[in-house]
């Protein structure tokens, strides 16, 4: 979802991606970047993202991942699970702020 | 499950290999613009990204599906394996194939002869008629029972309660004119009820029906396939046309589909019986009878209703003024119907079941010998199983892999095995008994391949598993301590290999056993005198004078008196003679009550005999012999005078010796004239060497009303059986009237044969299994005591070191082979004693546990043993103690 989520602002390689993720998470979720590769294989897969050839910015070649429609669905049905689970959750956990 | 991916999953891995290196670079070129040196640059990158493979792995997981990846890996690993030892690897392909095809092809037999024998639909409702004459003495012998009568199928027709519809049959042959040449063709005369109850519609035209068999009705006949193509080419038009059969204008009303028969008969013609009511009678019994049952209605019920019928059938009809119509009620007429499928099959079936079991059982020693072969290479591998297994392969996975190595094996084997099943089946469709059913149409068909799977499976696992199981297992890692020692085998080490040759040695056995009891049995046969001598010298022909073309009985008799004088001018034949029948041609022989002069009838119940007609000459021809009096004469048949011939057993019978017989008087029935007897001849095995021989009254083909108009011809020469004879006989018979086809031509030497074949069949395969099985088995022992001596290598150097001597050790080694072989044979016997119980109605003559063969196969198995264990043991003696433990 953190994949399918950063790819939404437009086309990125795996680098973009793993440093978009960690920054963005505020380096909280610290994971070796080689992990993220078999989960991009497995999105690419389901057909949530497609993938070509291109070159990054600064001249290597690299290969760029971008959503497809069936990604920008599936990322709006996972997004609103998560945000009623987080809600159900937060409700959970401080019922007294209610 | 992606198979796109599957496929590419090489392509993808080098993609994704790709990706992650820019990754590194692109980390690393940030690294460096961050002011770190290169390699700390990359060095950090690295430790970022984590562990490559890692991630490698994780994809191309998801791309595979394990279990087809390690199945092929096995496979490319199973046949490295078997090309780096191609002396293996051929000995087990040579051993899977052989059996593999073997057993395929028997199959392929059995399926057809013994699974589907009937090619009709519904072949589970149909049934043969089959009628037991216990009171019938003379007639009780005869195992086809007692045969219907025409009065019997019209009662059954219409008074039954269990048939959906049911008719008779006979065969014979016709004449045909009209179309070609004259010719002698195979015709089946069928009652209405035969055709409906078989149910096969015809190709063309029509069935025949009750109008049919009206005697005034216009006369009908329907063509077989094969004739219909052969003769008429295949043309619609014939339906309608006329043909003579018999010279009898006969209209063709159908065509039968290719490849349908009547039970087991094949046929040209089939014509319809014709049955004339007003003048029939109880007696005539001499028709098989076919039903098709209705649903649900069993064989006892069967047997019920006809039971019932029988009475029935004795108040309805009668023998004639004056007879008892109850007569029939001593015979004892119990019906004893069966299923038509074990008609047809008959007693091939023990045949081929024992040829089947036969097979089996090679098949078995064939895959203890892979077995042990494998078992001995997975030994020598151990060290690379434990290797495997200790850097991570579960045991599941080696025991896997070593399974897909004999799956392999035998894979490879059974494509070469249905090559050698091809050309087996052809050999075995050469050699085969002429009776057995559909001989034409057996062929591998998709039931023998998946027989051929099946069994491939099953002996992969048989033979895989044990060496699999045997050193996969989770003790596995034991072995890597041993690893580099040579320590003297264990008891237990030997243990699955010694199990294996007693097995394999037992099984030889029983297999050579049976095979010397037929051997025996057709020794035995051999010995009976057959009732003619030097058979390949005999031409027998057969030949029909149809009424339509002579009419009186006295000019049939002068014609076949011509033919005869015309055969014996060719050059180089030394006698000629014709009687109704030749001993085991298969025709069947009239019979009736006998009376003799001197022993009047006390009222009770004479026994039925068989007799035959024979012309003057035909003894002198045939090579039977008189043993008392003499044979008739021309002027005796010509002139009526009432003369017979005996057999020696009746004679004994009647009148306690052959030459008391000579000057009594016998006749057949009230009205025939006392005959007198003027010689007896000697027993004759009519129905085949392995039956009894029937008591046989001998009338001259020409009697007073009567005369005989199909006669089998025999001719004596030294040519006989080489094309120009037959050419010159059938120029012989045509130069007497050019109307007559001449059938049946062959020698009595290959009549003989054919009586003998189902003997000489079962004995062959049985001898070729037996052979195949002491060979293998030979080679077991073989391997196994020279395994065990390359194994004790180094405890025989140390043994001849500390002195034994060799002669010992020699010894040693062979008493150890000899042990295992005496476990065998006794394991063996036990068995076989009990299994060729099974066999006894293949034997003749022996019982099925004739020490003779019993004693000879054990003296030839252990001389075997002795060569197999003693040349391995001698090896042993040879070895030279200062090189082997220098080896260590």
């Amino acid at each position: 979802m953190l994949v399918l989520q950063t790819l939404l602002l437009g086309p990125a390689h795996g680098h973009t991606i793993a440093h978009a993720i960690e920054r963005g998470s505020e380096e909280v979720l610290q994971v070796e970047h080689g992990s993220l590769y078999p989960a991009l294989h497995r999105l690419e897969g389901r057909g949530w993202i497609a993938s070509f050839w291109g070159t990054s910015d600064n001249n290597r070649k690299a290969k760029y991942y971008r959503l497809t429609p069936v990604g920008r669905k599936q990322l709006t049905v996972h997004a609103t699970r998560w945000d009623q689970m987080v809600r159900a959750i937060g409700r959970i956990m401080k019922p007294a702020t209610e | 499950m992606d198979w796109k991916r599957f496929f590419q999953r090489a392509h993808w891995d080098r993609d994704r290999l790709a990706e992650m290196e820019s990754y590194v670079q692109i980390e690393t070129d940030e690294n460096v613009a961050r002011g770190k040196s290169y390699e700390e640059a990359l060095m950090a990158a690295r430790r970022k990204f984590g562990n490559p493979t890692l991630a490698r792995e994780e994809i191309y997981k998801m791309n595979t599906v394990t279990f087809v990846e390690t199945f092929v890996h096995d496979l490319r690993y199973g046949l490295r394996m078997l090309r780096r030892a191609p002396m293996f690897t051929a000995a087990a392909l040579l051993t899977l194939a052989i059996g593999i095809g073997a057993n395929t092809a028997v199959f392929s037999v059995v399926n057809s002869v013994l699974f589907e024998p009937l090619h009709y639909p519904q072949p589970d409702q149909l049934i043969a008629l089959r009628q037991l004459a216990p009171g019938a003495a003379g007639l009780a012998n005869v195992s086809d029972g007692l045969k219907l009568s025409p009065s019997m199928y019209f009662t059954y027709a219409e008074q039954n309660r269990v048939f959906q519809s049911m008719g008779i049959w006979a065969n014979g042959v016709a004449n045909v004119s009209g179309l070609a040449e004259p010719e002698q063709v195979r015709a089946v005369g069928v009652s209405d009820g035969v055709l409906q109850a078989l149910a096969v519609s015809p190709a063309v035209g029509r069935w025949f029906t009750a109008a049919d068999q009206i005697p005034q009705a216009p006369k009908t006949v329907i063509l077989s396939f094969g004739y219909w193509q052969h003769r008429l080419a295949g043309d619609r038009a014939a339906i309608g046309r006329i043909i003579h059969v018999d010279s009898v204008a006969r209209q063709i009303v159908g065509v039968m589909p290719p490849g349908f028969r009547i039970q087991n008969t094949d046929f040209d013609l089939l014509a319809p019986l014709s049955f004339d009511r007003g003048k029939m009678i109880l007696a005539g019994f001499g028709y098989h009878g076919i039903a098709r049952l209705k649903a649900g209605v069993t064989l006892a019920q069967v047997n019920a209703d006809m039971a019932r019928m029988l009475p029935i059938w004795m108040d309805s009809w009668t023998n004639g003024p004056g007879s008892n119509p109850h007569f029939y009620e001593v015979w004892k007429i119990t019906p004893a119907v069966r299923p038509l499928k074990d008609e047809v099959v008959g007693n091939i079936g023990d045949v081929l079941w024992v040829v089947m079991g036969t097979i089996g059982l090679v098949m078995l020693i064939a895959c203890a010998n892979v077995t042990n072969l494998l078992l001995v290479k997975t030994e020598a591998r151990q060290q690379e199983l434990a290797v495997r297994a200790a850097i991570g392969a579960s045991w599941l996975r080696i025991l896997g892999g070593l399974w897909v190595e004999s799956l392999l094996l035998v894979a490879i084997g059974s494509i070469l095995g249905l090559a050698i099943a091809y050309g087996g089946l052809r050999l075995l469709l050469a050699i085969g008994p002429a009776n057995l059913p559909r001989l034409g149409e057996i062929s591998l068909d998709e039931r023998s391949l998946a027989f051929t799977a099946f069994v491939a499976v099953l002996s992969s696992l048989l033979f895989g598993l044990i060496p699999a199981l045997k050193y996969a297992g989770p003790q596995i890692l034991t072995a890597l301590r041993s690893m580099g020692r040579t320590a003297s085998a264990s008891r237990e080490r030997h243990r699955a290999r010694n199990i294996l040759v007693v097995a394999q040695v037992a099984m030889a056995l029983i297999l050579l056993v049976c095979a010397g009891l037929m051997i025996r049995t057709f020794e035995a046969l051999r010995n009976v005198a057959p009732g003619f001598s030097a058979g390949s010298q005999l031409q027998t022909m057969r030949i029909s004078i149809p009424a339509s073309l002579i009419a009186e009985p006295e000019r049939v008799a002068r014609m076949q008196n011509e033919i005869a004088d015309k055969l014996a001018a060719i050059p180089g034949v030394s006698s000629v003679g014709f009687a109704s029948q030749v001993p085991m041609d298969g025709i069947t022989t009239d019979w009736d009550m006998i009376h003799a002069q001197d022993k009047p009838n006390q009222g009770e119940v004479l026994p039925l005999r068989f007799y035959k007609f024979v012309a003057p000459g035909y003894f002198h021809a045939a090579g039977t012999q008189i043993v008392a009096g003499r044979d008739l004469t021309w002027n005796e048949l010509y002139g009526h005078v009432p003369v017979v011939l005996v057999s020696e057993n009746l004679a004994r019978e009647l009148w306690g010796s052959a030459a008391a017989a000579t000057g009594k008087h016998i006749r057949r029935g009230g009205s025939m004239p006392w005959h007198e007897v003027v010689g007896v001849v000697q027993n004759v095995p009519e129905n085949g060497v392995d039956e009894a021989a029937p008591a046989m009254v001998y009338w001259p083909t020409f009697l007073v009303d009567f005369t005989i108009r199909s006669i089998t011809y025999v001719v004596r020469s030294p040519r006989a059986g080489s094309a120009s004879f037959v050419n010159d006989v059938q120029q012989a018979v045509w130069s007497a009237d050019a109307n007559l086809p001449v059938a049946s031509v062959q020698t009595m030497q290959d009549i003989y044969d054919q009586s003998l074949a189902r003997t000489s069949f079962t004995m062959l395969i049985l001898g070729i299994a037996g052979s195949m099985a002491l060979v293998l088995g030979v080679v077991g022992i073989y391997g196994v005591i020279s395994y065990a001596v390359a194994q004790r290598r180094r405890e025989i150097g140390i043994r001849l070191a500390l002195g034994a001597q060799q002669g010992q050790l020699q010894k040693m080694f062979v008493v150890s082979g000899l042990v295992l072989v005496g476990i065998g044979v006794a394991l063996g016997v036990i068995t076989a004693t009990a299994l060729t119980r099974l066999m006894s109605s293949l034997l003749f003559g022996i019982s099925p546990l004739d020490p003779f063969t019993y004693a000879v196969v054990i003296a030839i198995l252990g001389i075997a043993a002795l060569l197999a264990s003693y040349v391995p043991a001698r090896r042993a003696a040879r070895v030279d103690p200062l090189e082997v433990l220098k080896a260590e």
